[in-house]
């Protein structure tokens, strides 16, 4: 216990009953009283509120503003940066030398400099890179925040009550705005698959916001299981499990993030770790992908089943990387990797589950529609 | 009504044992979404693993409480495996055994000696 670090809502959650355990060094919820499965669902039909300040809030400056700052950055994340529209954000990847995953992150351009948020779990090493790496550059990792997230379709009713102004913006928008709980700042983003928003709020005023937002019959607290189940139907990755150092964004099928400018023939072609083999597999196409997959039965198929191409004989040819049930699709769900040439959504594969081989269709991703706010 | 120490209650109703889980299990497990029941006929010994159940968190293992056959499962817990969060100790009943030895319930716990036991 005493070693694990908590964020400023743990005796919140405490009150509310929550069920804690350790995850990426912190003291979090994983549930509530009415458990992974109704949280997930009441998220989907009206609002749920989640507390991740567990993860890594970070300002990368630079004196040269924030398209030197921007430069800096895309020495090491394969997107676009520097076209970043002011006070708009985009989803990023730190890589590495050998064209895998570091980490994934947000980045947001506020104006005169950049605003990231890192994965608990890999922020200390985040941190330390780009300090290393990041040239002429202050990178500031910010402590005394929380950081919260409202999701679902009555996410923008219940926060533009609270702060108005927050219907407006669109998704992936991010604004710093004053109120009764201390300068917030917001982005319409989230990581559920649904419409909503993240907070990053003064410590001292993060557990007076989360109770004016639970004031709301709406707004249900919502632990780390359910995060996980909604994140996965939403298609999302979990980084450590979905993708990793030995996974390209090309095989996690990530390239929707990496803008023209930075492919081959962009402007700002290349120049990231890893360039080489990541642009090569664009081009050439990767051995593997990533898919989502469906059994045909009702077991679910869970992180490390072995996938196989037939029912009796021959190697693993790939290997589930998350799975679980899903409340909204009523239905067990799993991604994994598997061979390009077997990743064609309708593809029959079988995976190994208690010693027997079960069907499992391959699917397009992600398993319940997106409800962003475009 | 008689305990185990791996969570599990046993009735006996008709000349046969009807076996569930507890409320403190269920509970611990989570929100339960798949079950996989034995075969009718069965004979099991005890400790030999006869369901499998999985909740929203893992797949855990249900043992046979004591030696003898399976006679009956409880189909209709497999098409709604939510009951067993639900009702536990009435409809989410698992299985029922014909005992070969009833003495090996002698030693198990009674109700207060289970409550004890959960703390």
């Amino acid at each position: 216990m005493s070693d694990l670090h908590t964020t400023p809502l743990n005796a919140l959650h405490r009150d509310l009953g929550a069920k804690m355990v350790p995850f990426a060094g912190y003291d979090m919820p994983v549930q509530f009283k009415p458990g992974v499965m109704k949280e997930h669902l009441h998220c989907r039909a009206e609002a749920g509120l989640f507390d991740v300040s567990h993860m890594g809030q970070v300002i990368v400056r630079h004196e040269g503003g924030f398209a030197a700052a921007a430069r800096a950055m895309e020495a090491l994340v394969p997107v676009n940066v520097l076209g970043l529209g002011e006070m708009r954000q985009r989803y990023a990847f730190f890589t590495n030398e050998n064209g895998g995953i570091m980490d994934d992150l947000m980045i947001a351009n506020r104006g005169d400099h950049l605003f990231i948020v890192v994965n608990a779990a890999c922020k200390e090493q985040d941190i330390a890179h780009m300090r290393a790496n990041l040239a002429g550059c202050e990178v500031e990792e910010i402590t005394n925040r929380a950081l919260l997230a409202v999701q679902g379709p009555k996410a923008e009713y219940v926060l533009e009550t609270l702060v108005p102004g927050v219907a407006a913006m669109r998704f992936m928008d991010v604004d710093i705005t004053s109120s009764d709980w201390g300068e917030l700042w917001i982005s319409r983003s989230g990581y559920t698959g649904e419409d909503g928003y993240e907070i990053s709020v003064p410590a001292e005023h993060a557990r007076a916001l989360a109770e004016a937002l639970l004031a709301h019959d709406a707004v249900a607290p919502i632990g780390l299981g359910a995060r996980d189940s909604l994140r996965l139907e939403a298609g999302l990755c979990l980084y450590g499990h979905d993708i990793d150092t030995t996974t390209s964004p090309v095989e996690a099928r990530l390239t929707w993030a990496i803008q023209k400018v930075r492919r081959n023939g962009g402007d700002r072609e290349g120049g990231f770790p890893g360039a080489r083999r990541i642009l090569t597999e664009m081009q050439d196409g990767a051995n593997r992908a990533r898919v989502g997959l469906r059994p045909e039965g009702r077991a679910p198929m869970r992180e490390g089943t072995e996938l196989f191409a037939e029912t009796e004989g021959g190697a693993p040819i790939g290997r589930v990387t998350s799975g679980a049930f899903g409340p909204t699709i009523e239905a067990p769900m799993s991604m994994g990797y598997v061979p390009t040439n077997l990743s064609e959504p309708g593809t029959r594969l079988f995976g190994e589950v208690r010693g027997k081989r079960q069907p499992v269709v391959v699917t397009e991703l992600p398993f319940t529609p997106a409800n962003f706010k475009r | 009504m008689k305990y185990t120490e791996e969570h599990e209650w046993l009735r006996e109703e008709d000349g046969f044992i009807v076996v569930g889980i507890t409320e403190h299990a269920a509970e611990q497990l989570g929100d339960v979404v798949f079950l996989e029941l034995p075969d009718e006929g069965k004979e099991v010994s005890k400790d030999d693993e006869v369901v499998v159940i999985e909740s929203v968190k893992a797949a855990s293992d249900i043992l046979a409480p004591i030696d003898g056959e399976i006679v009956e499962v409880n189909e209709a817990l497999a098409d709604d495996p939510g009951k067993v969060n639900e009702d536990p100790l009435g409809d989410a009943w698992f299985f029922k055994m014909k005992a070969a030895d009833p003495s090996q319930m002698d030693d198990m716990m009674d109700e207060a000696g289970y409550k004890k036991f959960v703390g």
